[in-house]
């Protein structure tokens, strides 16, 4: 056999999944349709945003590629929510969609054990439900010990814009007609999904007077965890912001039998969290006008793309709508927007490894489980090429829980809960988020990265450095105290906190709320790495709160490991809902925990599931 | 639970007619063995006249009700069986339907049942529960309330009010460069706080009467040795139950008595004298007297009229600390009219235990103070569940960690796990989230695995 692992399809999932299989040592192949889509941004190049950009610096803590290579060709990066806690917040970099595909290529033809091929999928060679290899349109059989499936929306995809629709991939590329009705032949469910893409309009032709500028911050920010920043903070793109107004919202409700929408064409479910522009003119009709983004794509800064402006309206009503606003008088546009219909499948049918509980030695990942963003699917991507290999190895999984990072709760969610729409991860999706935070991703991760091969000497010597460095600034505000002098007084009385009257230890004095650990230490004149202070003075300033959520977690912990036995007939359990038997007999769930959080699960059927567990296993 | 229960549903020996309850998949089959026509033809929700046969003998002339699942008390199979009064036929019918394939049902086992096949939820359980064990009128009442699902309602608004709030922050945090959302303002948590802590508080304050309801009042009667407080416990109840002589110290043991008073049962227990003694018994019964008085709703105080204050006296006022307490000048027969000067700021009232006249008047006056004739007669919704009462003060105690949050001036994201918190902590009461602490209170409830 000439392939331990073979990835079909090159976007984000499937790059992250071929280079983890192949840096843990795997021959891999990566076929993609076409080298010119390898690691493509169909939507709005942006990387990153709340919660996802957490999802990046834990890729990146795991040995992924997606942080370091979008630190290396972002336009603009700032952090979001600075003024709320630290457990939300998250970076958003604005990217550019030739030098980001351009980065990830290189990366992958410099990768050792990993070969690529430009061919089209056409079905998977299966014996007795065992993924053998794969089967290309030309007829050429490629045999693996495993498959990874991450075909993004070409599945069957339909492209929607007015009343036209045809069949075909995003940008006009060729899609994939025969895999997934393979896929569906052989026991695999399928859903059908739409997702959208506003138009591209020409820089050169927007009155940059009539919108409001919006800069990347002023200091230098990276999604990895052991590289600094190396673009030049004063040289980012900004990005712009203009509104709808009236004008834009009678012309579309005067149209929208015109739009794909609306005119009954669109039989999949899009997402809520991301509706198109004339969703939200109908559905919040009480709102006078909406933010439209107007973002950089590209580092040549040629075009731009019209954020919050996805649309299904003919071509000629895109470019009267966006004509309507101010900035946009005379825009030129690019490209036009369009509404994309694609297979997925049930992701009711994965297992937490995301391996396919029906044909076995499969995996998938990225939007082809349903999920949407890009980060979601390289987060995927790595997590499928990781168990991959350690299936084939005869090792133990790799599951992370919730409360060890968003990409456990996203697996989580998506194979206990399923999907309706296209999943994207949001920070209420993740109980503990105060754990799951944007500073501590490497310190939660990096160490797993590391036993599974993926984190090098240098990269783990740079986080090894870390956790001294930590160490060492924590013992200092652990061992040292101040005294109340009228020096520390005033310095206290400049921060309005109140005064001293004892002596009190630098850890105490930052619990005060309204303490900053950098403006004690510029006190007391003592030298600190900003990110290290930083990290260190979350964990004390949120003590209280870290502590309450770890006990929450200590609770479903404890569900969690309450295994259900793998031979358990729920047929027998008695006195549970028809719906929770029937979700529980086709997910399986292996703990109570897991069982919990299935959609439609009542509390009460939890009950008779564990009353049950009593009676028939004895089991505690 | 695949077996098949039975149990006399009615109290044996007082009533004409008992009804024994069988539940479960033999239930039908069970009654088809005993009864002198075929049960299994009967459609479910009719009564069925004919007799319990043993050996073609007719053992008694019945009613027979069948009730077919998942429409029955426990969603199970259930026959009733209406049979004649009197132990002996009873027991025999009960023997008939044991012997025959059914097991004894343990106490409250009918209503664990249909806890568990989810016919009731978690508050009802308890309210059935509660059903169960009422003692009197005014309990039986609440009990009915609770099943009525008005605690559910007005907690299930409470959480809504919570949840939209949640939602509203989880907003603001995931899409920060959108201004559609309204942005959450401390203040706006603030007041929501307010708002839920008055409904609660409103609960509370309701469960206190209602657990009076429930429980009924316990009265302390204190006072030096020979004043008269067995007197007046007997008086209080109509009946000698405490020993009465004129040797101090007789009364070494608490005594307890109980009567009804606007529907309402009130525990009255004598105390042994509060005083200084070397005997080791009575030594027990002095310290037994003064748990007593830290566990009383009211302390009756009873002053020797015809001795005037003492020493003694002042000793055990001492010992009352800020108790409700009612001042009893006894022995009006021998001076009337008497009064402390110290005892001023508390109730008072004149008797002699002789006099039922000035007993009864002592009974209004209790009733006075608690104001039972309201509470037996009011309607609202009352919280009388020891573990419902304790999440609903926890619920106080989460918003006052809130306000104090939001004084400190932490970030609203922060904050929010606690509103979670008590989303969650609501969620609790009506049993509706599952966590493992509810689950083992549901287990200890109800002795599950055994």
């Amino acid at each position: 056999m000439k392939y331990n692992v073979v990835v079909v399809g090159g976007g984000h999932a499937g790059c992250e999944a071929a280079l983890a299989s192949a840096r843990m040592g795997m021959k891999t192949l990566l076929i993609t349709t076409n080298f010119k889509n390898i690691a493509d941004m169909p939507c709005n190049p942006s990387i990153g945003g709340s919660a996802k950009g957490i999802v990046v610096r834990e890729i990146d803590a795991l040995g992924g590629e997606m942080g370091y290579c979008a630190d290396r060709t972002l336009l603009q990066i700032k952090m979001l929510n600075v003024k709320k806690g630290p457990g939300v917040r998250s970076l958003r970099a604005q990217g550019c969609k030739v030098n980001y595909p351009n980065q990830m290529f290189k990366t992958l033809n410099e990768t050792n054990n990993l070969e690529l091929k430009e061919a089209t999928v056409k079905e998977l060679i299966l014996e007795n439900n065992v993924a053998k290899g794969i089967l290309t349109e030309d007829n050429e059989k490629i045999y693996s010990e495993v498959v990874i499936l991450t075909t993004g929306t070409y599945l069957n995809s339909d492209i929607m814009c007015g009343h036209e629709k045809y069949k075909g991939g995003p940008h006009g590329e060729k899609n994939s007609m025969f895999l997934s009705p393979f896929l569906e032949k052989n026991g695999i469910k399928l859903i059908r999904l739409k997702t959208g893409t506003p138009p591209r309009i020409l820089k050169n032709s927007i009155n940059f007077d009539e919108v409001k500028i919006e800069l990347g911050d002023d200091e230098p920010l990276t999604f990895s965890n052991f590289y600094p920043a190396t673009y030049d903070i004063n040289k980012q793109y900004p990005c712009y912001l203009t509104y709808t107004n009236k004008e834009t919202h009678k012309i579309i409700m005067d149209n929208l039998d015109k739009c794909a929408l609306y005119s009954g064409m669109i039989k999949g479910v899009g997402p809520r969290y991301c509706p198109s522009i004339e969703d939200k003119v109908v559905k919040f009709n009480d709102k006078e006008r909406h933010q439209i983004f107007l973002e950089p794509e590209r580092s040549d800064d040629i075009e731009y793309y019209v954020g919050g402006f996805s649309t299904t309206m003919p071509h000629e009503i895109q470019e009267k709508l966006l004509k309507t606003m101010d900035g946009l008088h005379d825009v030129k546009i690019t490209k036009y927007g369009y509404a994309i219909e694609y297979d997925a499948i049930d992701p009711l049918q994965l297992k937490l490894t995301l391996e396919n509980k029906v044909i076995s030695n499969l995996f998938t990942a990225g939007q082809i489980n349903g999920t949407s963003g890009y980060e979601e699917a390289a987060a995927q991507g790595l997590m499928a090429g990781i168990n991959a290999v350690l299936k084939i190895k005869g090792e133990e999984p790799f599951i992370l829980k919730r409360n060890e990072a968003y990409i456990g709760v996203l697996i989580d969610d998506l194979i206990n809960k399923g999907i309706t729409e296209p999943y994207r991860l949001l920070t209420s999706r993740a109980e503990f988020r105060l754990l799951l935070r944007h500073d501590n991703a490497s310190i939660r991760l990096t160490e797993y990265g590391r036993k599974l091969g993926l984190i090098n000497d240098e990269k783990y010597n740079i986080y090894l450095n870390t956790l001294d460095e930590m160490k060492i600034l924590n013992e200092y505000l652990d061992n040292n105290y101040v005294t109340p002098t009228a020096e520390i007084n005033r310095f206290l009385e400049e921060n309005s906190s109140s005064q001293l009257y004892g002596r009190i230890s630098l850890k105490n004095l930052l619990k005060r709320p309204e303490i900053d650990i950098f403006n004690l230490l510029d006190y007391l004149k003592v030298s600190y790495d900003k990110k290290i202070a930083d990290m260190v003075q979350i964990e004390i300033k949120y003590e209280g709160y870290i502590n309450k959520t770890k006990e929450e977690v200590e609770k479903m912990l404890k569900l969690e490991n309450k295994k259900i036995p793998l031979d358990i007939d729920y047929e027998k359990v008695s006195n549970i809902a028809t719906e929770a038997k029937q979700k529980f007999s086709k997910i399986r769930p292996l703990t109570i925990g897991q069982a919990s959080r299935i959609s439609g699960v009542n509390p009460s059927d939890i009950t008779m599931l564990l009353v049950y567990l009593k009676k028939e296993y004895n089991n505690d | 639970m695949d077996d098949t229960i039975a149990a006399v549903a009615t109290t044996i020996g007082e009533s004409s007619i008992n009804v024994i309850r069988i539940s479960g998949k033999k239930s039908i089959e069970i009654a088809n063995k005993i009864f002198s026509k075929d049960v299994s033809k009967f459609k479910s929700h009719t009564v069925n006249y004919g007799y319990i046969m043993e050996n073609n003998e007719k053992v008694d002339e019945v009613f027979l009700s069948v009730f077919l699942s998942p429409k029955s008390f426990t969603t199970e199979d259930v026959v009733e069986i209406s049979v004649h009064g009197g132990p002996t036929s009873v027991n025999k019918v009960m023997e008939l339907v044991l012997s025959n394939g059914a097991r004894m049902a343990e106490p409250g086992e009918f209503l664990k049942r249909a806890f568990l096949n989810g016919r009731i939820d978690l508050t009802q359980a308890e309210a059935v529960s509660d059903l169960i064990n009422a003692q009197t009128e005014g309990s039986r009442k609440m009990a009915l309330k609770g099943v009525d699902k008005t605690i559910y309602k007005t907690i299930t608004e409470l959480k809504e009010k919570v949840l939209s709030l949640i939602a509203n922050i989880e907003v603001n945090i995931d899409y920060p460069e959108y201004e559609d959302a309204v942005v959450v303002t401390k203040e706006m948590i603030r007041e929501s706080n307010n708002e839920i802590a008055n409904s609660i508080n409103q609960l509370l304050k309701n469960s206190k009467k209602g657990l009076l309801i429930k429980n009924g009042l316990k009265i302390v009667i204190v006072g030096k040795p020979n004043v008269g407080k067995s007197s007046l416990l007997n008086a209080l109840i109509d009946e000698d139950k405490a020993i009465v002589t004129n040797i101090k110290g007789t009364t070494r043991d608490i005594v307890e008595g109980s009567l009804m008073l606007e529907g309402i049962k009130i525990d009255i227990l004598d105390t042994a004298g509060i005083r200084k003694t070397n005997d080791i018994v009575e030594n027990i019964g002095v310290e037994r007297s003064i748990e007593a008085i830290n566990d009383a709703d009211l302390i009756l105080f009873v002053i020797d009229n015809s001795e005037g204050w003492t020493n003694e006296d002042e000793e055990i006022l001492n010992k009352l600390s800020n108790k409700e307490t009612l001042v009893i000048y006894n022995k009006s027969d021998i001076k009337d009219d008497y009064s402390v000067k110290k005892l001023e700021k508390y109730n008072s009232i004149n008797i002699s235990t002789f006099d039922r006249k000035k007993i009864d008047i002592l009974k209004d006056k209790i009733s006075e103070i608690f104001d039972l004739k309201n509470i037996s007669q009011s309607n609202y919704a009352y919280i009388s569940n020891a573990r419902q009462i304790s999440l609903l003060n926890k619920c106080i105690e989460i918003i006052e960690d809130i306000n104090a949050a939001i004084t400190n001036n932490i970030e609203i994201d922060l904050i929010e796990i606690d509103v979670k918190k008590l989303w969650e902590t609501l969620s609790e009461i009506t049993g509706e989230y599952s966590s493992d602490d509810l689950l083992n209170e549901i287990f200890s409830k109800f002795c599950l695995g055994k």
